[in-house]
């Protein structure tokens, strides 16, 4: 999709593309062939513009059809830059704004609660993100309403439009801020899968009233080098030539998907 | 109103900045909106009602006595108000979320807008405090939440005049499909429109209450109790007011309006509880112009200012909105 544009924001969907994969192909329950099915587990995107990588896992997932690829960006698409329910099978909300979804997820979890509904909601999030007040709002909200069908994710890879996060507006500590709202807790390494199915069965399995939150410390760029240390890196310029290199770095570090990790039929 | 008025000397009390808009002797409801609201929850299990600490200000907690379970407090958060309603509402239910005009329009447009209008979710937002109805001083004085919601696209913009406007509106916006933002008059509601003949609140429709050769005021809120007083007072100095209602500002009822302005020889006078700036009488001007028909119009509303603090009866005829003043101003353009 990338390439289709010439540009785009590459770099954090290779870093979140590990917590995208155990998401729909270790946790949630969903229908590809029906994605609004009312039994899915709902899985949010706040931020936006992370939509190329939600792009990539629906596709994987068989939500979206693999042709509709080359379309990502481009006039009258399904795939807009900036993720939109009203555009996209599979995408909840639109995310474009940030700072919304988790709130949205609150609303989502105590209306499961009065249906009486075993769904559970997910909410993707960046760092960046939690520099707005509506996050927090939601933080204490979802705590209060003790919804434990709530699991959030946060992808931290510090790095935000005007620069590292430390410099724009620090929010560590992060495992603190949260419990001491009242969440439950996981930090781990995003690009472990390994770590990472732990960390969602975990949150899944917990018995405590209170909604999960799962905090992924992920590298821009992951898997490709060269672009993992690229400068200004928000939303990466990368030339013609460069497509192939990086699908080539790809291919060579992939890991092998296992029995464990195939799609879960509900 | 049911203090005396300001004169030289009497300074009005702080009770007087949330006085009641009743006249003496009107009669009036209590809190229409919650009694409304929970008698149509009887029967509609998918209505929910929502507030952001505002609950006991909103009329809601009369749902709330009557449907405990469905009551959702979500504390002095706007934003996270909107954004649950959102997430209730794409779950299938139906949210009445209230708080002040103030907050719904200026600290949370954007979540509206993103989670709730784009997506045409059928959430009803419901504002108390609209326009100048306290003396509290700007904060909450919601003298531009019609400009500010009237460039949301999708939204339904409703500002009832009394008990019977707002009784019949929350069935109706209820039915209606998509997102609505409502005006409230809270309290102790005056009524008014039992008292004519077939009156019936149709959402998208403009009403003529009375017809009057001379003038044609079109109002809405509370603005159409004080037209019709105003009709009455002028018609003793033999000028003919008709009243047209428009308790829909969005969309605007263009059949109705564009025909009642085309009387040729009358003059329109728009009459709203909001800044002149973007609401009803700049979304009829633009509508009259846009159309070809253009009588002598003016318009009664607050200035382009923060408003004062003070009492409530003092405020409305040093802006224009008192009935004494409005029938001074019509008289004057005549």
């Amino acid at each position: 999709m990338g390439a289709v544009q010439g540009q785009g924001y590459v770099g954090q969907a290779l870093g979140v593309a590990d917590v995208l994969s155990v998401a729909y192909f270790h946790a949630l329950r969903f229908r590809p062939e029906d994605p609004a099915w009312e039994g899915r587990d709902r899985f949010l995107l706040s931020v936006g513009h992370y939509a190329i990588a939600h792009y990539a896992v629906l596709i994987e997932a068989g939500i979206i059809p693999p042709e509709e690829l080359e379309s990502y960006g481009c006039d009258d698409s399904r795939l807009p830059m900036s993720g939109m329910a009203t555009y996209t099978p599979g995408m909840e909300i639109t995310g474009g704004s940030l700072g919304q979804g988790l709130g949205i997820a609150v609303g989502m979890a105590l209306g499961l609660k009065r249906k009486s509904s075993r769904s559970l909601v997910y909410n993707l999030l960046s760092d960046g993100e939690l520099d707005e007040g509506s996050t927090w709002e939601a933080a204490m909200s979802a705590a209060h309403w003790r919804l434990d069908n709530l699991i959030a994710l946060v992808d931290v890879n510090r790095l935000q439009a005007d620069g590292v996060s430390t410099a724009v507006l620090d929010f560590e500590p992060l495992v603190d801020k949260w419990q001491a709202f009242g969440w439950h807790v996981q930090r781990v390494d995003g690009n472990d899968i390994a770590a990472l199915v732990r960390a969602f069965d975990l949150a899944r399995a917990i018995a405590k009233p209170k909604p999960r939150m799962i905090i992924c410390d992920t590298r821009i760029g992951k898997g490709v080098p060269f672009l993992e240390n690229r400068e200004r890196s928000h939303f990466i310029r990368v030339e013609p030539h460069e497509w192939q290199l990086a699908l080539d770095a790809l291919d060579g570090s992939a890991v092998t998907a296992t029995d464990e990790h195939r799609v879960r039929q509900p | 109103m049911n203090q005396p008025k300001s004169s030289l000397g009497a300074k009005l009390t702080t009770s007087a900045m949330i006085a009641s808009l009743a006249e003496p002797g009107q009669r009036t409801r209590p809190a229409p909106f919650g009694h409304a609201l929970a008698a149509l929850a009887e029967h509609r299990s998918e209505i929910v009602g929502m507030t952001a600490d505002l609950g006991k200000y909103t009329d809601l907690h009369v749902f709330g006595a009557a449907h405990p379970s469905r009551y959702y407090q979500m504390g002095m958060a706007e934003q996270l108000l909107m954004m649950s309603a959102a997430g209730m509402a794409r779950e299938g239910f139906i949210p009445f979320a209230t708080t002040y005009a103030v907050f719904a329009a200026r600290r949370t447009y954007d979540f509206i807008a993103m989670a709730i209008a784009e997506e045409n979710l059928p959430v009803k937002i419901i504002g108390g405090l609209p326009g100048l109805t306290t003396g509290y001083g700007p904060s909450h004085q919601a003298t531009d939440d019609i400009a500010i919601f009237r460039a949301m696209p999708n939204l339904t913009i409703v500002d009832p005049c009394d008990a019977v406007d707002v009784e019949q509106a929350v069935p109706a916006i209820a039915e209606h499909a998509g997102p609505v933002y409502m005006r409230l008059p809270r309290g102790n509601v005056p009524v008014v429109f039992d008292e004519i003949d077939d009156y019936r609140f149709e959402l998208g429709k403009a009403k003529l209450l009375r017809d009057g050769r001379d003038v044609l005021i079109v109002s809405s809120g509370f603005m159409t109790m004080r037209a019709l007083e105003t009709a009455k007072r002028l018609q003793a100095d033999h000028v003919e007011v008709g009243v047209l209602h428009v308790p829909t500002i969005k969309p605007l009822d263009h059949a109705t309006i564009l025909r009642e302005a085309g009387r040729s020889g009358r003059l329109m006078v728009v009459a709203e509880n909001h800044s002149v700036i973007g609401g009803l009488g700049e979304a009829i001007a633009t509508l009259l112009l846009t159309s070809g028909v253009t009588p002598r119009f003016r318009q009664i509303a607050l200035p382009d200012a923060f408003l004062d603090a003070g009492a409530l009866p003092t405020l409305h005829e040093r802006y224009g909105i008192s009935v004494s003043a409005m029938a001074r101003s019509v008289k004057s353009w005549l």
